[in-house]
């Protein structure tokens, strides 16, 4: 065995290999529920990723569905962007319900 | 793995019958007079062993995806071994827990077949193995889960998800490692050469299969054949590797004929337990 | 040079520019107010390579942490405690799995950090680089090292971080079970016959001291702390850490008969706290250099398992190229 010690190197570049492609995953646990981003795992072909995110996030068994999405394959919005996309939705009290006065005792509102 | 290679067979395709060691029916061979018994022991000692091989890749696999994948197969496997020991000691009515039956029998009062005891090898043995086993394992499950027997109906009911999962990944690995690079190419077609002469051990019906099957709780394996022929051919075929040629076939797992591997398997499973008898864990 | 109490504006001898010290006292004050910072955000330089220091060394202990529990898999003593261990390992490949991942939000691969750690640059746990002798050893790494484990990542999971918080969450709910199930081998092992008292005895007088030094120097000896409090990433000291681990384990210690091998060992009625010995940091510094009984054994085990599966990644590789090929021919 080799007489290594923490920080010593190998060769300057190592040989090129893979962890695989990055893939996201969203699992639904119950009927109804919406997906939720659970994590990433690495996979090749979309099954094994299918398989992989199965092992990895559902085999606790609350999960009833699960997507995989390649990381590259989500668009994300810029931080940066934040304000113009998402401030303005903020002060249209119109669109929440609260904004309503209806009557007291009245049903089904 | 240093199987020989006895042509004994008729030429026709037909597998050889060569048994190593003594017939079932002497009285040196330890088969219990309850075919009951005998048929749990064999279902429950095939995914103790199996599942005992798997988990030896835990911390080892190719990659962290790998090791997750091979030790929920094994969990899955041993916690059906568990089940069925547990279900063969109350049949058997001698007062063995599962526990018992796993850590206090010798090699050669096993009853899996000798595939599953077969050392792990490199990935390509592993999945070759296991992808042979998960084909037939499906087709088993489907008729126990109809046992007259409504303990195992349950067991196999629950095991046959299990076993569908294992299969469509062992399957998919067949295809990624034989469609893959020329060195797995190769390397899975070396499996699939040396371990299929082991699967012909799994649809031999015997005594205690037919008694099992008559009693509405067992399976005339032989039936099994043709279905099981025709998915892995699907898929061997999907995996761009060669059938293997029938012809030495090696048997006597059943009735605790087993190869040398099991033993040495065996006493690194059982050391500690045996070291401690009667003790609690 | 740097000052590790200043904001990274204030350093003597940076390059910062007014509007990257704004940028800086922003963030700051972001995380003063709780918030998360998420991968896009923008973030300090330092802070980015903290956090991908931090979290890669989380990550490769618990991949390496499989290996001396991995040990015992083969010959666990009853079935049931054969599946418990073995998934509770497979947690450890999880868990190693969703920090990596979050790591790799931070702009770096993961064959780059497997790459660190194989090659022996990045660090891990001192602790794994004990090994695991006895059966007994098992259920007091469960005990201990998850046991210390908790005690850290309950504070993890309000790091600043993102994507770190959220895998602790989940990491978290998963490990409960992992010391539970240690003590409650360890409890069966203490009531047991003459040999498993003395066995899982024997298991706590070697794995107490490594345990204790888990959680790193007294914090006027480590050099990041301050830093990564006010990034929050960091809650506690290490010594308020360590106390809080030794005085929820003594009195389980006691409730199953076994003794700690600290002479020192004493209940300040004052303060509530149980007191300990001198730790030898001597061994500390010895086993994270390298010279532990272990460090050679699980890079070489890793090495292995890396080199022997280089042709199945290469495999699987191969196999999605050719359909996407086909794919895109048709």
């Amino acid at each position: 065995m080799s007489n290594e010690t923490a920080g010593s190197t190998t060769a300057a570049t190592p040989p090129a290999d893979t962890q695989w492609d990055l893939w996201e995953v969203f699992t639904q646990e119950g009927e109804g529920a919406p997906h939720e981003h659970a994590g990433s795992v690495h996979a090749t072909t979309a099954e094994h990723a299918m398989q992989n995110a199965r092992d990895v996030y559902a085999r606790r068994g609350k999960v009833v569905s699960l997507w995989v999405v390649p990381t590259t394959a989500i668009i994300a919005s810029a931080p940066s962007d934040a304000g113009p996309l998402f401030d303005p939705a903020n002060d249209k009290a119109y669109r929440h319900p609260q904004f309503y006065k209806v009557p007291r005792g009245v049903r089904g509102m | 793995m240093t199987a020989g290679k006895r042509k004994t067979g008729d030429g026709n395709g037909a597998s050889a019958d060569w048994v190593a060691g003594a017939r079932p029916s002497t009285a040196t061979s330890g088969i219990s007079d309850n075919p009951f018994f005998e048929h749990l022991l064999r279902l429950g000692d095939d995914r103790l062993v199996l599942g005992h091989r798997l988990s030896e890749w835990c911390g080892h696999a190719p990659i962290l995806e790998e090791d997750i994948a091979l030790a929920n197969i094994a969990l899955d496997l041993i916690g059906q071994a568990s089940l069925l020991l547990k279900l063969a000691g109350e049949v058997e009515g001698k007062g063995r827990s599962e526990d018992a039956l796993a850590y206090f029998r010798d090699a050669i009062e096993f009853r899996n077949a000798q595939l599953v005891e077969l050392p792990n090898g490199d990935f390509a043995m592993t999945i070759v193995r296991q992808f042979l086993f998960d084909a037939w394992d499906v087709l088993m499950l489907e008729r126990l889960a109809a046992a007259t027997n409504k303990t195992l109906a349950g067991i196999a009911a629950k095991a046959l998800k299990e076993a569908r999962y294992h299969l469509r990944h062992s399957a998919e690995w067949m295809r990624m490692l034989g469609d893959g690079t020329p060195e797995s190419h190769r390397r899975a077609q070396r499996a699939l050469d040396d371990l299929w002469p082991y699967t012909a051990e799994l649809f031999i019906t015997d005594d205690v299969d037919r008694q099992a099957a008559a009693a509405g709780s067992g399976v005339d394996v032989e039936t099994l054949r043709d279905s099981w022929r025709e998915s892995v051919t699907r898929v061997i075929v999907e995996a761009t590797l060669a059938i293997p040629k029938d012809g030495f076939a090696p048997r006597g797992g059943r009735t605790g004929r087993h190869t040398e591997h099991l033993g040495r398997m065996l006493a690194d499973m059982q050391s500690l337990a045996r070291a401690h008898p009667g003790a609690s864990w | 040079m740097t000052d590790k109490n200043l904001p990274a504006s204030q350093q003597v001898g940076g390059t910062a520019t007014a509007e990257e010290a704004a940028r800086v006292a922003e963030f700051e004050a972001r995380i003063a107010q709780g918030e998360s910072i998420e991968p896009k955000d923008w973030m300090p330089e330092r802070y980015r390579k903290q956090l991908i220091r931090m979290m890669s060394q989380h990550a490769h202990s618990e991949i390496v942490g499989m290996l001396p529990e991995g040990n015992w898999i083969t010959r666990a003593p009853s079935l049931r405690r054969k599946m418990v261990l073995l998934a509770k390992v497979q947690d450890e490949a999880g868990h190693g799995l969703y920090i990596y991942c979050g790591t790799e939000t931070l702009g770096v691969d993961r064959e780059e950090l497997v790459d660190q750690l194989l090659t022996g640059k990045a660090k891990y746990s001192s602790i794994f680089n004990y090994p695991t002798l006895t059966w007994a050893d098992i259920g007091v790494i469960g005990w201990f090292v998850d046991g210390a484990a908790i005690v850290n990542q309950t504070m993890l999971a309000k790091a600043s971080f993102g994507p770190y918080a959220r895998a602790m969450v989940r990491i978290c709910k998963e490990e409960n079970f992992h010391k539970k199930q240690g003590y409650e081998s360890v409890a069966t092992l203490a009531n047991g016959t003459p040999e498993q008292h003395a066995m899982v005895q024997d298991a706590v007088n070697r794995w107490w001291w490594p345990s204790l030094m888990m959680f790193g120097p007294s914090d006027k000896d480590s050099p990041n702390s301050a830093e990564l409090m006010r990034w929050r990433v960091k809650r506690d000291s290490n010594d308020t850490l360590r106390q809080r681990f030794v005085d929820l384990t003594v009195p389980q210690a006691r409730a199953v008969n076994l003794t700690l091998p600290d002479p020192d060992l004493r209940h300040d009625e004052a303060s509530g706290h149980w007191l300990f010995g001198e730790i030898d940091w001597k061994e500390f510094h010895e086993v994270i250099s390298g010279n532990g009984p272990c460090n050679r054994e699980r890079l070489a085990a890793r090495r292995k398992a890396h080199d022997d599966g280089a042709w199945v990644r290469d495999a699987a590789e191969a196999y999605a190229a050719k359909r996407r090929a086909d794919a895109s021919a048709a």
